[in-house]
């Protein structure tokens, strides 16, 4: 069984993640309850005969995965998997309007066809000519960590050698509006600082693209190991930190291996009990937390898996994601967990190399 | 029929979110597909749209399109025979 | 040679039945499901034909005992239903006992829904529920808690019309890894105005039956369905002495990238899907009895994946025929629909007519089985092309 490796990264979020050599420098601080991204500039990145038909969320996906691949080096990938929770929202709610507002007539096909869930992975196979392996997950908070157990199994099995996986999600204005009544969303906005501690129903919703070249093959690029990553559809409160051990022991790990845990709280009353009671199992670890910079979307833990490739490639921890202050300089084991309103849970496990 | 031509290229900028183009990128006898403009199949059914939504044309085959939308001017000579609106 | 993996149940709910039985023998009856749309209001219903469920969403929620405060969507409806059929098929009682996953895959998802109350959402309080079901994986976590399935890998997978055969092919996998013993596959989609308006703005839609194959082919029929299949590992059918319906032997999937929703004119994406699913089961494009085509009748596919099968056939191409006349063109539930028609054929020996053709296609003089035939099937290939590019080609076999 080959190792796998996270070669490259790319992050478009509502922090400055665009540029690769930057660490959340600078933090950008917001007061509300819908969090969007800092737009690159896509034309640099999109021809504007393939842009001018894309939404925001393909634009981020595009954009992300060119950035991954330039920066491994690579001319082209195996495969192509990608994770989205809620699809391409935006050009789903133009042609339901649409069909409603016209009474089914004078429609036009573009914002269908965008509307696909895979439209994502299919505009990136044709922008590099791609015809290899392609699959788009879409099971909300698992969505990333399915792209993660997919290209894993293929380069462990030395299946393929370069796999491109990312996590997309964007934000949608119709569909916020209605999140928001059913208390999805918090209901009156918050400070950046203040989100994890708001101790309120919902949770700050944001967008994002984070993409990745993982491989078998060891390069200078190279962020991190990827050691394990397990999902389950359902965990009770009381079994996510036996859960935990169990999963690190699998990797002949104990608790105290953990140099860094990095949990996906969001600041929502009713669940982040699950964060807090995995928490105190690991109180003597150094503890970080990444959705008050990001915002709460069905992929966040692809930004979360981002800020570990980070760490163990810098060997630094940014303040601003501290949610404890231990002695902990050394970072070569990060362990993180995720989880959205109670379902859909996953551990992975990340190493320095 | 330049006036015609004028909305033509308006709409046409619109419909197919060319946000970098003008009126004046446009000639009346450049070829629209292919080596021309570029447009694609997907802008062919937009098209066919328009003509409904605009002129009250029903094209019901897609390929019929392909003659009518060569360029500006037989657009516009197929639209000033068989408009309804 | 390569090891398949076990099959050892499958539930399916179509236009043509509301089990495996029903459906069987429609198709060996010649029964096609395909009428006007009638539990969708649209503007379009003289314009299309569509493979629609009798059930309404009221008897499907029956069915399950779900009590009326529920938020599912029809396509979580199907699809529980389909997958409590395969697991009794497959002889579980105690899912818990293996470890258990389920990969499901729809591409409406609670679309269906949402699209009804798009704006009411903003006005009725009552509708509300129907929110958190939109997105993807919502029929899929029902599907799961209707099964009992807990903390397990259970996942969700859309790729347009290659969906459910790419669920199978990672549910064959996972199982080869080890990772689980026993897996759920196949997907679920509902008829919605979305998709049909969808396809009208394509116009890919027939007005008529569809004529899968026929040089005057006018588009498709859309169509709903979900179907799902139980795949064990060999320690859990020999530990229970399970009967095995046949076998995942080989897997493919390729993308074309040519066109966000066009083929290219060679299929090449077809043609590297299915020689890939022939190198994972190591056979030769001769080992293939039968293949089950995607064969939606629309003018492009049907056009690249028969230069496809020639490409990957050659001077032998086996019979073939596409069974989306019968059943409507089922979006991302098709592959998992056309999988259980290929084990059926195997367990059989028999080959489904590709109903309605007339005249042969003039690009190429390779000519669809037409009549119901019966020979011995040792393996079945079937294939599942979506937007996107996705190509999806699955091999069945009798043997391992």
């Amino acid at each position: 069984m080959k190792n796998v490796y996270i070669n490259s990264i790319a992050s478009i979020s509502a922090q400055q993640t665009l540029d690769n050599t930057s660490f959340l420098d600078a933090i950008e601080d917001y007061e509300a309850n819908v969090l969007s991204v800092i737009n690159p500039n896509y034309k640099e990145y999109i021809p504007p005969a393939a842009a001018r038909r894309m939404a925001k969320g393909i634009k981020m996906g595009v954009v992300a995965s060119k950035i991954a691949i330039q920066e491994s080096g690579l001319d082209n990938i195996d495969a192509i998997i990608t994770g989205t929770g809620m699809g391409c929202v935006r050009d789903s709610e133009k042609f339901v309007s649409a069909i409603i507002d016209n009474d089914e007539q004078y429609l036009t096909p573009t914002s269908f066809i965008q509307s696909t869930h895979n439209t994502v992975g299919g505009q990136i196979a044709l922008e590099l000519q791609c015809k290899g392996y392609n699959f788009t997950y879409v099971h909300a908070s698992t969505s990333f960590e399915s792209t993660l157990i997919d290209a894993k199994l293929q380069l462990e099995l030395d299946e393929e050698k370069n796999i491109l996986i990312g996590g997309v999600d964007e934000l949608g204005d119709h569909t916020t509006e209605i999140q928001k009544l059913v208390h999805l969303v918090k209901a009156e906005a918050v400070k950046t600082s203040e989100v994890l501690d708001s101790k309120t129903k919902g949770a700050v919703f944001g967008e994002g693209a984070n993409f990745f070249v993982l491989s078998n093959e060891k390069q200078a690029s190279t962020y991190a190991e990827v050691v394990a990553i397990k999902t389950y559809n359902t965990l009770a409160e009381t079994e996510v930190l036996q859960e935990a051990i169990h999963f690190v022991n699998g990797s002949n790990l104990n608790i105290e291996d953990v140099d860094v845990l990095i949990l996906g709280n969001n600041g929502d009353v009713d669940f982040d009990a699950f964060y807090t009671t995995l928490a105190e199992g690991f109180k003597n670890t150094q503890q970080a937390s990444y959705k008050h910079l990001c915002g709460e979307f069905n992929t966040a833990s692809s930004f979360g898996f981002w800020l570990a490739s980070k760490v163990l490639k810098t060997q630094t921890l940014p303040e601003v994601v501290k949610a404890n202050h231990t002695d902990t300089t050394s970072f070569k084991t990060i362990l993180l967990y995720n989880q959205y309103r109670g379902e859909n849970h996953s551990f992975t496990l990340l190493k320095q190399c | 029929m330049d006036a015609l031509k004028q909305e033509l290229k308006e709409n046409l900028i619109e419909q197919l979110n060319l946000e970098d183009m003008t009126i004046a990128d446009i000639a009346d006898d450049d070829m629209l597909f292919g080596d021309g403009l570029g447009l694609d199949s997907i802008d062919a059914l937009e098209l066919i749209v328009m003509l409904d939504k605009s002129y009250g044309i029903k094209l019901t085959d897609p390929k019929e399109g392909r003659s009518i939308f060569e360029s500006i001017n037989t657009m516009a000579a197929y639209i000033t025979e068989n408009r309804s609106k | 040679m390569s090891k398949g993996v076990a099959i050892t149940g499958m539930g399916i709910i179509s236009a043509i039945g509301n089990n495996v039985a029903e459906n069987y023998q429609s198709l060996i009856q010649g029964k096609k499901g395909i009428s006007r749309v009638s539990k969708i209001k649209t503007n379009h219903v003289n314009d299309i034909m569509v493979g629609e469920i009798d059930f309404t969403n009221e008897a499907l929620e029956q069915q399950l005992g779900l009590t009326s405060d529920n938020n599912y969507s029809r396509t979580a409806l199907l699809g529980a239903i389909a997958a409590k059929q395969a697991i009794q098929d497959a002889g579980i009682t105690d899912i818990n006992a293996y470890k258990t996953g389920l990969i499901s895959s729809t591409s409406v998802g609670g679309m269906d829904m949402t699209e009804r109350y798009y704006y009411d959402y903003l006005e009725d309080k009552s509708t509300q529920k129907y929110i958190e079901g939109h997105h993807a994986g919502d029929s899929t976590q029902k599907i799961a808690e209707q099964l009992g399935i807990e903390k397990s890998l259970v996942t969700t997978i859309s790729t347009a019309c290659s969906s459910a055969a790419n669920s199978i092919m990672l549910g064959a996998r996972l199982i080869k890894s080890g990772q689980l013993d026993r897996v759920v596959v196949g997907g679920t989609d509902c008829l919605s105005k979305f998709t049909i308006n969808g396809f009208k703005t394509l116009m890919i839609l027939s007005d008529t039956y569809s004529t899968p194959f026929d040089e005057n082919r006018k588009g498709l029929n859309l169509g709903e369905a979900a179907a799902f299949l139980v795949l064990e590992s060999d320690k859990v059918v020999e530990a229970e002495n399970k009967k095995v319906l046949a076998y995942v032997k080989g897997y493919g999937n390729a993308n074309d990238a040519y066109h966000q929703t066009a083929s290219s004119e060679n299929g090449d994406g077809a043609t590297l899907a299915m020689q890939k699913a022939l190198d994972i089961a190591s056979y030769n494009p001769e080992d293939i009895d039968y293949v089950n085509a995607h064969g939606t009748a629309t003018g492009n596919n049907d056009l690249s994946e028969g230069r496809a099968i020639i490409r990957v056939f050659g001077e032998n191409v086996p019979d073939f025929s596409s069974t989306k006349a019968y059943t409507g063109h089922t979006l991302a539930a098709a592959g998992a629909i056309e999988a259980v028609y290929s084990v059926l054929a195997l367990q059989n020996n028999i080959i489904y007519p590709n109903l309605n053709f007339k005249t042969q296609m003039k690009e190429f003089n390779i000519t669809p089985q037409l009549a119901l035939k019966e020979k011995p099937l040792q393996t079945v290939m079937s294939n599942s092309f979506g937007f996107g590019g996705n190509c999806s080609t699955l091999i069945f076999s009798k043997e391992q």
